[in-house]
C-alpha cells in the first residue's frame, strides 16, 4: 500500500500551514502590542459618532490643520452611527483588539471602562505634565461625569443637556406663548394646535431604537413623571404606574402629533426635519442649536429655546458629552494624546471660530467659552440656556425617588448597554404601532428581570 | 454566502474519473488542490469548532473575566427564547414570499421578453438592472429617496390618490423589505426562466398551434412542464440567497421597529453586536447551521433531480 506516505505528507502540509498561520498571528499581535506604545508619531485611528460637529468640522480640520502641524501623525477616522459606534467600541476595548487608538465615548462608558482597566488615566499620564491643556477650565459637571476616582479617563469634545426648540413664527401666528420652563402638558397642547397633518408635525421626537436614541429622550420624560428603571432594591420598575404613564404620554404624543416614521428617527434625522421646517417643536440635545445656527440660518432666526419640559421635577434635561478616550495598551498612545488634546483644546475652539464662525464652536465643555465675548455675541440666543441646562442636571438624583444608580438618560451599569437597546427596540415597536405600550413595557420588564439584583448592583 | 459555493459545487465534482488511473496519478491531480482545501478547512472548519466551543461558554464582551463553562444552558436558552423563534419564522416568511412572488413575476416577464417586439433589448436591460445594483446601495436608495415618509418618491406619487406621509418602514416594515427583495430578485428569476423558454423547441409549439390549442392551454400543457426544472432551480438558488438576507434588513429597518424585521442572520448579528453575548450567539449559530443542513439536504436532493431532468431532456 502506498497510501500511508501520502497521508503523512498531507499531515505535514496541514501542520506547516497551521504553523505558518500561528506564526503570522503571533507576529502581528506582537508588533501591535509591543514597542511603539509611547511613540509620538504614527497612525491614530479614531472611532467617532457621525454627528455634524464631527463630520463637518473635526474630520476636515484634522486633515487640513492637525496633520499639517504634526507631519509624523496620520489620523484615520472610523465614522459610525451612535448605536454602531457603541457596539464597535465595546467589542474593541473589551477584547483588547486595539483597532482604535482613540475612542469617542461618554459619561456612561467612561467610568465603567475605567473601572475595568480598559482606559488610560489621562490625568496622571498626560494632563498633570501638560499645564497648557488647562483641565480645570472644563465644566465641573462634565468633568465629573468623565472621571473615575477623581481622574479624567476621557476629555469632552462637546457637551450637552436637552432642551425644547420651537418655531417663534408659528407660535406667534397661532397666538401661543412658550414659557421658559414649560410642562409636558403644555407642550402637548401646543403640539395639538400646531400639528398640520402632512405638512408640519406639532413636535418632533426621537423614535429610533437605542438607549442613546429614543430612550435618552423618553428617560427624561420618565424621570420627570416620577418613574425609574430600578428601585433601591434593584427591582426593575418598567411596568410601574409612573413609567407606564410617561411612556404612554411619550408614545401617544409622537404618534398623534409627531413626525411620520418616527421609529427610524434620531438626532441627525430630526435635525434635517427641523431644519426643513417640518417641526413646530423639537425636543433634543442642546448641541442642536449650534447646528441649526450654522446650517439652517433662516430657521434659526425663527427659533426659540425653552428648558426641557417637566412634570413632577424642577428640571429634566439629560447630561451627555461626546468625549475622547484612549484605550489602555493602545500603540501610538503619545500621538493619540496629541490628537485628543488638540481636538478638545481652547485652541481648537478658536480654530473652528476662524473657519466657521463663533456660533459653530463645539459647546458645553469649557467654562472659558461662556465668558468669551465673541462666543456670547454669536451664540447669545442659545449659549445661556445651554450652560444653565447643563448646570441644572444631577445624574446622582435623576428622578423623584432616590435610585441606586447614576445617570439621567442611562443607568450606569454594564448590563444597560444591551438592556437599554432591548427596551429601546420595544419602545420603537410601540411608536410604530406594531405593539401596545403595555406589551412593550411588559417585554422590557422581563428583559430587565433576567438580571438578579446582585448582578446589577455589582455593576 | 458560503452556502452558495457549496450549491454550485456538485456539477463540478461530477466530472468522470478515468477508471484505470493509479493512486499516484490521482494524487498528482489532487495535490495542487490541497492548498485550497486546507485553506478552506482553516477558514471554515476551525472557526466552526471555535464556535462550537464558545457555545458551551458563558462569555459576554462587556463583562470582564472572560469565558467560563456553562454546559448546555446557552442551547436551552435558544430553544426557549421567543425572540429566536420569531426570527426563524420571519426568515421563513421573508424567503418564501419573496422567492414565490419573484418567481411568478419572473415567469411573466420571461414570457413577455420571449416575444419579439420593438425595443426588446432595451426592456430586457431595464428588467435585469435591479439585479446588477449592489444590494447595500439598493437598500439605501429604497430606505431613503423611495420610502422616506417626508421626502420619499412613493408618497409623492401616491399623494394624488389621497395617501399622505405613510411611514412605510414603520407601519409596513416587513412588507417593505420583502418588496425590495422581490424587486431585486425578479430579474434573476426572469433570466433563468428566459433561458429555459428560449430552449423550448419551436416545432412542438407549432404542432400545438396546428392542433388548435389556445395560448393558455399551450402554456399549461407544454410550456409550464417544460419550464418546471428551470423554475425549481430558480426557487432553489433564490432561497439559498434570500435565507441569508442581511444587508436589506440592516440598512432599511435595522431589524425594527421592535423586532418586526429581525430575521435569523440579523438576530445573530444583534446577539453579538448589541447583547455582546458570544456564548448565546454561538449556540444560536450552531442551531442555525444544523437547521440549514437539514433543509439543504432536502434542497440538494431536489437540485440533483433538476440536473438529471435537464440532462435527460437535452
Amino acid at each position: 500500500m502506498s497510501s500511508p506516505p501520502f497521508r503523512l505528507r498531507t499531515l505535514g502540509a496541514v501542520g506547516s500551514v497551521a504553523a505558518l498561520v500561528a506564526l503570522a498571528a503571533c507576529s502581528s499581535s506582537g508588533s501591535s502590542g509591543g514597542s511603539a506604545s509611547s511613540s509620538n508619531s504614527g497612525t491614530v485611528t479614531v472611532a467617532v459618532v457621525s454627528n455634524p460637529l464631527i463630520t463637518g468640522q473635526m474630520i476636515p480640520l484634522t486633515q487640513s490643520v492637525f496633520e499639517k502641524q504634526n507631519p509624523g501623525i496620520t489620523v484615520k477616522f472610523a465614522t459610525y452611527t451612535e448605536g454602531d459606534l457603541r457596539a464597535a467600541i465595546e467589542k474593541d476595548v473589551s477584547t483588547h483588539s486595539n483597532a482604535f487608538n482613540v475612542i469617542m465615548i461618554g459619561p456612561y462608558e467612561t467610568p465603567l471602562f475605567a473601572k475595568n482597566g480598559w482606559l488610560t488615566d489621562l490625568t496622571s499620564t498626560y494632563i498633570n505634565s501638560d499645564p497648557s491643556y488647562d483641565a480645570s477650565d472644563l465644566l465641573p459637571s462634565i468633568a465629573k461625569a468623565l472621571s473615575y476616582k477623581n481622574d479624567l479617563y476621557a476629555v469632552p469634545f462637546y457637551g450637552e443637556s436637552s432642551m425644547l426648540y420651537y418655531r417663534t413664527d408659528l407660535f406667534k401666528a397661532a397666538g401661543l406663548t412658550m414659557p421658559q420652563h414649560p410642562t409636558w402638558a403644555q407642550v402637548q397642547s401646543f403640539a395639538a394646535k400646531l400639528n398640520v397633518a402632512g405638512k408640519q408635525s406639532g413636535i418632533c421626537l426621537r423614535g429610533l431604537a437605542g438607549w442613546g436614541d429614543n430612550m435618552a429622550a423618553l428617560d427624561t420624560v420618565v424621570n420627570t413623571f416620577g418613574g425609574e428603571w430600578f428601585n433601591m432594591n434593584w427591582k426593575p420598575q418598567l411596568t410601574s404606574p409612573a413609567f407606564e404613564a410617561a411612556t404612554n404620554f411619550y408614545v401617544n404624543l409622537v404618534r398623534q402629533y409627531g413626525e411620520p416614521g418616527a421609529s427610524s428617527d434620531s438626532f441627525n434625522q430630526l435635525l434635517t426635519l427641523y431644519g426643513q421646517g417640518k417641526c413646530a417643536m423639537w425636543y433634543d440635545a442642546t448641541v442642536a442649536a449650534t447646528s441649526i445656527a450654522t446650517t439652517y440660518p433662516q430657521i434659526a432666526a425663527n427659533t426659540g429655546y425653552a428648558f426641557a419640559p417637566v412634570d413632577k421635577t424642577q428640571s429634566s434635561g439629560w447630561l451627555w458629552t461626546w468625549s475622547l478616550g484612549i484605550p489602555q495598551g493602545t500603540p501610538n498612545a503619545g500621538a493619540a494624546w496629541k490628537f485628543v488634546s488638540w481636538a478638545t483644546s481652547k485652541q481648537y475652539d478658536s480654530l473652528v471660530a476662524s473657519k466657521y464662525g463663533w456660533a459653530a464652536v463645539p459647546p458645553g465643555t469649557r467654562t472659558s467659552l461662556y465668558s468669551n465675548p465673541s462666543y456670547l455675541a454669536a451664540a447669545k440666543a442659545f449659549a445661556p440656556i445651554t450652560i444653565a441646562s447643563i448646570d441644572g442636571t444631577d445624574p446622582d438624583h435623576p428622578t423623584v425617588n432616590p435610585v441606586p444608580y447614576i445617570g439621567i438618560q442611562y443607568v450606569d451599569i454594564p448590563q444597560f448597554e444591551s438592556l437599554g437597546v432591548q427596551v429601546g427596540q420595544q419602545i420603537a415597536g410601540a411608536i410604530a404601532g406594531t405593539e401596545s405600550v403595555s406589551q412593550a413595557l411588559q417585554a422590557s420588564q422581563s428583559d430587565a428581570s433576567q438580571y438578579t439584583p446582585a448582578e446589577l448592583s455589582a455593576g | 454566502m458560503a452556502v452558495v459555493e457549496t450549491g454550485a459545487a456538485p456539477p463540478a465534482m461530477a466530472e468522470v474519473r478515468p477508471r484505470g488511473a493509479s493512486r499516484r496519478e490521482a494524487w498528482q491531480r489532487r495535490l495542487p488542490l490541497l492548498p485550497a482545501l486546507i485553506y478552506t478547512i482553516v477558514v471554515t472548519q476551525v472557526p466552526f469548532l471555535v464556535t462550537l466551543w464558545y457555545s458551551f461558554q458563558n462569555y459576554f464582551f462587556d463583562v470582564p473575566g472572560g469565558a467560563h463553562w456553562t454546559g448546555v444552558s446557552n442551547y436551552s436558552q435558544v430553544f426557549t427564547n421567543p425572540a429566536f423563534r420569531g426570527a426563524l419564522w420571519r426568515s421563513v416568511v421573508m424567503t418564501v414570499v419573496a422567492v414565490l412572488v419573484a418567481m411568478i413575476l419572473g415567469v411573466a416577464f420571461a414570457l413577455l421578453l420571449d416575444r419579439k417586439f420593438i425595443g426588446r433589448s432595451v426592456v430586457r436591460t431595464l428588467i435585469i438592472t435591479p439585479f446588477l445594483v449592489m444590494p447595500a446601495a439598493a437598500a439605501l436608495v429604497w430606505a431613503g429617496p423611495m420610502l422616506d415618509p417626508n421626502f420619499g418618491l412613493l408618497n409623492y406619487l401616491l399623494e394624488p390618490f389621497g395617501v399622505h406621509h405613510v411611514a412605510w418602514l414603520s407601519t409596513h416594515a416587513l412588507g417593505s423589505v420583502i418588496v425590495v427583495l422581490i424587486w431585486q430578485w425578479t430579474p434573476f428569476m426572469t433570466l433563468i426562466v428566459l433561458a429555459g423558454l428560449q430552449g423550448q423547441p419551436a416545432d412542438v409549439l407549432e404542432a400545438a398551434k396546428v392542433d388548435g390549442a389556445g395560448t393558455l392551454a399551450t402554456f399549461r400543457e407544454l410550456t409550464f412542464p417544460f419550464l418546471r426544472p428551470y423554475i425549481e432551480l430558480g426557487i432553489l438558488l433564490g432561497s439559498i440567497y434570500l435565507v441569508n438576507v442581511f444587508d436589506a434588513v440592516r440598512l432599511m429597518t435595522n431589524g425594527g421597529p421592535g423586532t418586526a424585521t429581525t430575521n435569523l442572520p440579523f438576530y445573530l448579528y444583534e446577539e453579538v453586536n448589541n447583547a455582546f453575548d458570544v456564548g448565546g450567539a454561538a449556540a444560536t449559530g450552531v442551531v442555525t447551521v444544523v437547521l440549514t443542513i437539514i433543509v439543504a439536504t432536502f434542497a440538494l436532493r431536489m437540485f440533483a433531480r433538476v440536473f438529471q431532468f435537464e440532462g435527460a431532456g437535452s
